[in-house]
């Protein structure tokens, strides 16, 4: 009994992180290459639930609508970079902090004239049962998807940044900027691309989590700060950094969110445990990345 | 940065201070009080931005939880007074201590790290704050705690009178301003700029800039849990949200508004943003969205922030903005 | 930060002609409305709005024979904003009745100032044990039903299925721990699990797997508005339906919900002080006018925007416009007879209601529609509450 229990928060921990390694690797690579801190990477994921939800009501096809949503997101996420964010680049992090929170005003706002507060998205028909991985153990069959999305996309990064030329400007661009400018990197169109891309990934964590949660204005505001406590503990410029450090993260919350109301509650009232018991797994994550900043400042991997 | 090579005229400061005095006792005869109870409230921001300003812009270091010593500061006094200790002295005291004790710890260990590094792990200090006082169910929790009463110092003052209670702000608020300005003209504040330029060079001249920085975020945290204190005292309810990061970004974005490193900045950037906020959410539903282009446009067209705008007009003789 | 005010069209008010005008609210009665009309749970601050406001309409935009002028504000879902919104309407626009917020959390965060303004609020949601019982005071009057009878009526219903098991959940807030409180003071069997869950919670992957683990023969859940709508999706994701039956209270299973999660809700057995199909000629007016204007089938919360609505009306017209004077006010609105559109309505000593609470079972109408329909006998029948006694008022 108690088997099944860890295996199914087993993978509900895995799917949690791999969509938080989503956003987390766009963010690392922001954050490594042009050093600027966007606190709005939030709102793209969230402009990304909300184009999904729409144009999934548009085409009133679930896949359709996912394709098409993340890639007007990375053409928004473009744009944004080459009139606004391109500006910020030279500027210090904390005039970055003032305009990119200006820019979550601004896009939260946005969604919400055009949209309304939230609009309602439901996973795929096909989807919505569960799937009997064993006796005992039925999953519901999009979660699994999810996984099965999150890795296959985390191969294709990976492939991408280790084997492509594409990778080798993004990872000289992490390591050293002024020299991979000496070298005649296309740093413009470089940085603009991996915005895109960054924009991109969080469009698809935005669609896959719409349907469990709920596509509503604010929604990047909470998974944005998981998002910057993974790549610190990652390493910041490093995307295998973010991927590690984003399952990590998805198995301490999820496993202490249910693991330890379950030991409080042998120990306390149902009530306490049940407030004390989240608490102290959401503290985990944090105390994990100060454990992590103290012992090795710049991250598992670093990418600098 | 020259911060101090420009001195508001005394004069300007009088003014200034006489208008604050006046307004609450004009708004008070139309019956307005409603709106008196307003200005506190930004007055008190007010503070809270100051105290940050303290150590982002004197002491040049980013830090993202500063929300969390206003929610010392506010739940220490509001347990006490849920608790029936209701002597403003002694609860006052032990929020200012215990948010002195708090920064002290936080500021030890945070500060060995630098720059990005230093911002998220005063975020995870706050947020862990955070999640503690978000799951103390007696007191609350995420529903937040009522009290119902403000704090009694005596001397004859109510302080659920809205005039008085706005005294007694402005009065906290004037403090706040000449010590902080004390604490930057003197031999401290001075080794503090210079660090906040350069410390490796400071710690090489012989200062252990270490001790420096620990001992103003001490002091920061402290004048933050003194902006707790009165807000609680100023809403009668205090929630885990006061301690949220967003909160501490809104008073980092307050700062930034009004002029990282000026003296009044912290508090011309809370009544600018909070003035804005309520006049615009009368006319609209969608006041963030003109918030956040204002912003946006400071950003790009005032890097100094406001205080930096009034600083280019006034010394266009000489002395440099 | 601070909060977005939705001027209805009905509102008069402004910033200058409230602050320097005299009081001239003989004329006028004036009510600050405060819901949760944003965020995953608006359906049902916009339903409670919604009968509200048609309500006035039908009456000819009067309450009482005085002009209703209603200001609407969305409290966002968050305590410290209605707390502000309540303290406005309260000192600022000295309004006569404040009411609408769904969520107790945040209806007790607001509660005090109303009190020390000597406002009275009217519920037509939120009514928390504590204000039933020891902390009651007159300016708070429950139109809706004490916090716990949805859910004390839905142990009854398990105990007379002789169930043996049943694993509860609840979110975190006052209203969770009144409801799994009152499914307990009647369920006869054994409770193999309770959990209280983080308010405004979205993914439940980790309770589902601890009920999959804990194998109970009922799930009784107290999960109003969002929270409700993604549990029962992931519960049905998960295959757990086969596994086990759900309970609900009304809060869970209502049209909201059945919008949004579709046709695996035919079959839910919940509880509810109220159903479209109560045979009285208030009821069916309201229902028939509600999907008029509409275009939707009303929920609960409709039926008690609504009933407060006329309740208001009731007391103002008795009170012949008068309502300045609170203390006779309050008396009146203790004991004013009004057609309720749930029948006959009457308040207890601590100023909550006493009636019945019905089983319902969601089927499907002669139109195809999925709806909540009364099964047999009520399961408690002019039923009021466990605190009266704790309350000191007469």
């Amino acid at each position: 009994m108690t088997g099944i229990l860890l295996l199914e928060q087993a993978l509900n921990g895995l799917q949690f992180g791999l969509m938080l390694f989503l956003l987390a690797s766009g963010l690392t690579l922001v954050f490594g290459i042009m050093d600027m801190i966007n606190l709005a990477h939030g709102a793209l994921y969230m402009v990304g639930a909300f184009l999904t939800a729409w144009l999934v009501q548009l085409t009133q096809s679930f896949w359709l609508g996912v394709v098409l949503a993340v890639m007007l997101t990375a053409v928004i996420g473009m744009l944004l970079e080459a009139t606004l964010l391109r500006t910020l680049y030279a500027r210090d992090h904390l005039s970055q902090v003032l305009a990119t929170f200006a820019l979550i005003l601004i896009i939260n706002e946005s969604v919400r004239m055009i949209w309304g507060s939230d609009l309602p998205l439901s996973m795929p028909k096909a989807l919505s049962g569960p799937v009997e991985l064993l006796p005992g153990l039925r999953y519901p069959s999009y979660r699994l998807v999810i996984i099965a999305v999150g890795l296959v996309i985390a191969l294709l990064l990976y492939l991408m940044v280790t084997q492509t030329r594409m990778g080798a400007w993004v990872r000289a661009g992490a390591s050293n900027r002024e020299m991979a400018m000496a070298m005649g990197i296309n740093i413009r169109r470089l940085f603009t691309g991996v915005f895109g891309i960054g924009a991109a990934l969080c469009a698809v964590a935005g669609a896959m989590l719409g349907p469990l949660l709920a596509v509503q204005v604010g929604m990047g505001e909470n998974i944005l700060i998981l998002a910057f406590v993974v790549i610190v503990i990652g390493g910041i410029g490093s995307v295998w950094g973010a991927f590690v450090g984003a399952i990590l993260v998805g198995f301490v919350d999820t496993l202490g969110r249910t693991l330890l109301p379950m030991l409080f509650r042998e120990l306390f009232s149902p009530q306490f445990a049940s407030a004390a018991g989240p608490a102290v797994a959401s503290i985990a994550v944090y105390l994990l990345m100060a454990v992590v900043l103290f012992v090795r400042p710049q991250g598992l991997f670093s990418g600098r | 940065m020259g911060s101090h090579d420009y001195k508001t005229p005394f004069w300007v400061w009088g003014l200034v201070l006489a208008g604050a005095i006046a307004l609450p006792l004009f708004l008070h005869a139309r019956g307005m009080d409603f709106y008196v109870s307003m200005l506190s409230r930004m007055m008190i921001y007010g503070i809270a931005a100051c105290s940050l300003n303290l150590i982002l812009g004197y002491g040049g270091l980013v830090s993202f939880g500063h929300a969390a010593f206003l929610g010392i500061g506010a739940y220490t006094v509001g347990i006490l007074i849920t608790e029936g200790v209701t002597n403003g002295w002694v609860g006052f005291a032990i929020a200012m201590g215990l948010s002195a004790l708090v920064a002290a710890i936080i500021g030890a260990i945070s500060l060995r790290t630098r720059g990005v590094y230093f911002i998220m792990i005063t975020l995870a200090f706050a947020q862990m704050i955070y999640y503690l006082v978000n799951s103390i169910k007696a007191y609350g929790g995420d529903e937040g705690l009522n009290i119902k009463q403000r704090s009694d110092f005596g001397l004859g003052l109510d302080l659920k009178n809205d005039v008085t209670f706005y005294f007694v702000v402005l009065f906290v608020l004037v403090l706040s301003l000449v010590l902080i300005s004390r604490i930057m003209a003197s031999r401290f504040g001075r080794v503090i700029l210079a660090i906040r330029d350069d410390d490796v060079r400071v710690d090489a001249i012989g200062f252990a800039s270490y001790r420096y920085k620990w001992v103003l975020f001490v002091i920061a945290g402290t004048l933050g849990g003194l902006a707790g204190a009165l807000m609680v005292n100023h809403q009668n309810y205090v929630s885990p949200n006061l301690m949220h990061w967003t909160q501490s970004g809104i008073l980092m974005v307050m700062v930034i508004l009004g002029g990282v490193g000026t003296l009044t900045g912290g508090l011309w950037g809370a009544l600018v943003l909070l003035i804005l906020e309520d006049v615009l959410a009368e006319y609209t539903l969608h006041w963030q969205f003109y918030v956040g282009w204002f912003l946006l446009a400071v950003v790009l067209l005032a890097p100094k922030g406001l205080a930096g705008l009034i600083r280019r007009k006034s010394t266009r003789k000489g002395g440099h903005a | 930060m601070r909060f977005p005010v939705i001027k209805s069209l009905w509102t008069v008010s402004t910033l200058t002609a409230m602050a320097c005008a005299p009081a001239l609210a003989q004329d006028k009665v004036k009510i600050g409305f405060v819901s949760t009309l944003s965020g995953p749970s608006a359906a049902l601050g916009v339903d409670i709005r919604d009968a509200f406001m048609l309500a006035v309409k039908l009456n000819g935009g009067k309450l009482g024979g005085l002009t209703a002028d209603v200001s609407i504000s969305d409290d966002q879902f968050k305590p410290d904003v209605g707390k502000q919104l309540f303290e406005r309407y309260v000192k600022r626009d000295k309004v006569d009745f404040l009411t609408g917020v769904v969520f107790s959390n945040i209806m007790l965060a607001g509660l005090p100032e109303a009190v020390n303004g000597k406002t009275i609020y009217l519920s037509p949601n939120a009514a928390p044990s504590p204000i039933a019982g020891a902390q009651c005071t007159p300016y708070f009057f429950a139109v809706s039903w004490p916090n716990d009878a949805y859910h004390e009526a839905a142990g009854q219903y398990a105990t007379n299925l002789k169930v043996k098991s049943a694993y509860l959940l609840a979110p975190n807030y006052q209203a969770g721990k009144d409801s799994l409180a009152g499914f307990k003071r009647f369920f006869k069997g054994n409770v193999s699990g309770e959990v209280y869950t983080k308010l405004g919670e979205l993914d439940y992957s980790a309770e589902l797997a601890a009920i999959r683990a804990a194998k109970p023969e009922v799930v009784y859940t107290f999960l109003p508005g969002g929270m409700g709508i993604n549990f029962i999706k992931q519960f049905m994701a998960a295959g757990l339906n086969k596994d086990t039956r759900l309970i609900q209270p009304g809060f869970g299973a209502d049209q909201d919900v059945i919008r949004a999660v579709g046709n695996d809700m035919l079959g839910v057995f919940d509880t509810a002080h109220w159903g479209l199909d109560l045979p009285n000629e208030a009821n069916k007016k309201f229902v028939a006018e509600f999907e008029k204007e509409y275009k939707r089938l009303p929920t609960i919360y409709a039926a008690q925007g609504y009933d407060t609505a006329l309740l208001i009306d009731a007391a103002v017209r008795s009170a012949n416009g008068k309502i300045d004077d609170k203390e006779a006010l309050i008396k009146t609105l203790k004991t004013v007879k009004f057609n309720s559109v749930r029948g006959d309505f009457r308040f207890n000593t601590n100023q909550y209601p006493i009636q019945n609470y019905y089983l319902r079972e969601i089927v499907k109408d002669g139109q195809g529609r999925l709806i909540n329909r009364i099964v047999g006998q009520p399961l408690l029948a002019n039923h009021g509450d466990a605190y009266v006694k704790d309350c000191p008022m007469k």
